[in-house]
């Protein structure tokens, strides 16, 4: 996406208050092709940066865009001299969109590439922890983990001495490992971050506490404080404790910490009276996940997060389609790992939610708000 | 030599045992799961305060919370429909004269042993009554299953139809309350009713037998085996909260050695 003028039709990078070709202020963000062709590069080979020292050399390059700008991005070890390629945008450790040349077609293992891997949170190779096996859609991500080149999954189970339904499901896919994980008690969840706090590359919180009602469908405070007690509590139980170990090895060699993803309801961004009380408790969530991108930001740990709408599951039931089923939201989750995304808007619900909310907060308020069903 | 100065002393030389009968507060201690579309019971919770730390320099405290029905504890009649217009039908209601009483032990651990849906009948009432005499009116009837040995997922012993685990029938609980005027019914399950007891008429008949009557409950017990059969004295005063439904308690038994 880049500025295109209004009046002429130029495409200008990088971005400035007025068309470097007519001066005229009529500027557009438009999707643009992304390709182009690599016109010269170079190798940083030394460096005073610290960070930097680790990631040597470095590939840098110029790509003149068919659409016209040049642009200095990052270059994959598979482009060629010369060659024509197409740009992607990524978010650098620091959390800074940078673009990188890609070859135009995928290579072999190209996203193996060191640069890429970094810029990437690919769950391929990694120890991942998934924190609630009885979630419904605990089988699906696990299953698509692994799919995408997981090393190993850890799986969260609270209460073992009620049964689960999915625990055979999950236990059927080799590479997993069930451990005691209650995301309500602080006791539980710092224990298994002393066990594992240290190899964990990414985890996934798909712990979650949902019954339907709002405010005054409801007469008590008892569903909702388990609901913020799982989703609010919990986030904040984990972060608090697998948190500083994860900041603590985002640098370290192949396998290191790399993401923390959060599966939050669409309905975090604006209420929906139905699921009044869930909604709130993700609102609550949503916001602790920007205080810890904030606390995350200079270790380099990425905070992803996964809006969904409504899921295909018994708590649901009432809803009309659509309704988003595990295996859908597992593909999102991974594809924005491997995108090395912090939003990740899955299924029609999300997508319409935060559209509006980008249009306009307020109305979408009244629209959300102003009829009952 | 009064008769506190007796028992101090029986204590001190030993021909007094106290015997502990309750399970640790701990949150992996299994609680009562009801079908999910109903409010459950909170389960045992600590959060540190302190810990002489910056938080509190000399003192390390906690903040709990749970159920009024988490762990070993004590049900009130308030705490069924049956019971709701009983008269001091709540914790902080029950006169104190009852927060002390003797204690019966029903040996039922052979037959829960083999059969874990074992029932406590009215026969198993009077054959244990052909050994040991009547049940004394105003005593606790304690159920003895040595379930308190079983942990975790035996414990519970949920199957897809619902928990299993050994109890009373309605027929034996109308004899205790009707036929002996006990004070209570306790138990080493989860529950005064057996796992399966939604199936019997009326439904958790000990529940709503003995709370009916103003009768009260003790649930996840544990030590029964070191009770005599007859002549131990249990000590179980609830916390006295306010309309307060039951709640998690220690309960201790004196035995003679």
């Amino acid at each position: 996406m880049l500025q295109v003028c209004g009046d002429c039709g130029a495409v200008q990078y990088p971005p400035r208050d007025a068309c470097c070709k007519c001066l005229s202020v009529d500027l557009n963000w438009r999707d643009v092709s992304p390709r182009g062709q690599l016109l010269a590069e170079t190798k940083v080979r030394a460096t005073t940066d610290l960070y930097f020292r680790k990631q040597t050399p470095v590939r840098v390059g110029t790509v003149k865009l068919d659409v016209g700008p040049s642009v200095i991005c990052h270059v994959h070890g598979d482009v060629g001299a010369d060659e024509a390629v197409r740009l992607a945008i990524k978010l650098d450790r620091a959390g800074q969109g940078v673009m990188m040349a890609l070859p135009v077609k995928e290579t072999p293992f190209m996203e193996d590439d060191p640069r890429l891997r970094e810029m990437s949170c690919t769950p391929k190779h990694r120890r991942i922890l998934v924190t609630d096996a009885r979630n419904p859609n605990a089988p699906a991500i696990v299953r698509a983990l692994q799919s995408a080149g997981a090393e190993k999954i850890f799986v969260g189970i609270s209460e073992d001495w009620r049964p689960n339904r999915y625990h055979d499901d999950i236990m059927a896919m080799p590479g997993v490992e069930m451990l005691p994980l209650d995301v309500t008690d602080s006791k539980s969840v710092e224990e298994l971050a002393a066990e594992l706090g240290g190899k964990t590359d990414i985890l996934v919180n798909n712990a979650r506490y949902v019954r339907p009602g709002g405010l005054m469908t409801r007469n008590d405070t008892v569903f909702a404080q388990s609901e913020m007690d799982v989703n609010y509590l919990g986030l904040m139980r984990l972060a608090q404790a697998f948190g500083p170990a994860m900041c603590a090895r985002t640098a370290d060699g192949t396998n290191a910490a790399v993401a923390w993803v959060n599966i939050l309801s669409a309905y975090a961004i604006a209420n929906f009276t139905d699921y009044g009380c869930f909604s709130a408790s993700n609102a609550a969530a949503l916001s602790l996940s920007q205080n810890m991108r904030a606390d995350f930001r200079t270790s380099g740990l990425r905070v992803l997060n996964v809006f969904v709408g409504p899921t295909d599951d018994d708590w649901h039931q009432e809803l009309p389609p659509p309704k988003v089923p595990a295996h859908t939201l597992a593909g999102s989750l991974v594809q924005g790992l491997v995108d090395g995304l912090e939003e990740v808007y899955c299924g029609d619900v999300a997508k319409d939610m935060i559209e509006r909310f980008r249009a306009s907060p307020k109305i979408q308020e009244r629209e959300m708000t102003g009829f009952r069903s | 030599m009064t008769l506190l100065e007796d028992l101090a002393r029986a204590l001190a030389g030993g021909s007094l045992e106290i015997v502990d009968l309750t399970h640790t507060l701990d949150p992996d201690f299994p609680v009562i799961v009801l079908p999910p579309e109903f409010g459950q019971c909170a389960r045992f919770r600590m959060e540190e305060v302190s810990h002489y730390d910056h938080r509190g320099p000399a003192w390390k405290w906690h903040n709990i919370s749970m159920s009024e029905h988490t762990g070993t504890h004590f049900d009130a009649p308030s705490h069924w429909v049956s019971g709701r217009d009983v008269a001091n039908g709540s914790v902080d209601e029950i006169p104190a004269g009852n927060l002390m009483a003797p204690a019966v032990v029903i040996d039922c651990s052979a037959g829960s042993a083999e059969n874990d849906d074992f029932e406590l009948t009215p026969d198993i009432l009077l054959e244990w009554e052909r050994a040991h005499g009547s049940i004394p009116a105003g005593c606790w009837v304690l159920m003895r299953t040595d379930w308190s040995h079983r942990s975790g997922a035996a414990y519970l012993n949920m199957r897809d139809d619902g928990p299993h685990s050994p109890g009373p029938t309605p027929d034996a609980v109308r004899f205790l309350v009707d036929e002996r005027n006990i004070l209570g019914f306790g138990t080493e399950t989860i529950g005064t009713d057996a796992g399966q007891g939604a199936h019997y008429t009326p439904p958790y008949p000990a529940h709503f037998y003995l709370h009916g009557a103003g009768k009260y409950g003790l649930q996840c017990l544990c030590n029964l085996d070191k009770l005599p059969a007859t002549g131990a004295m249990l000590v179980t005063p609830p916390l006295k909260i306010r309309n307060g439904t039951g709640s998690p308690l220690r309960v201790l038994a004196l035995k003679e050695t």
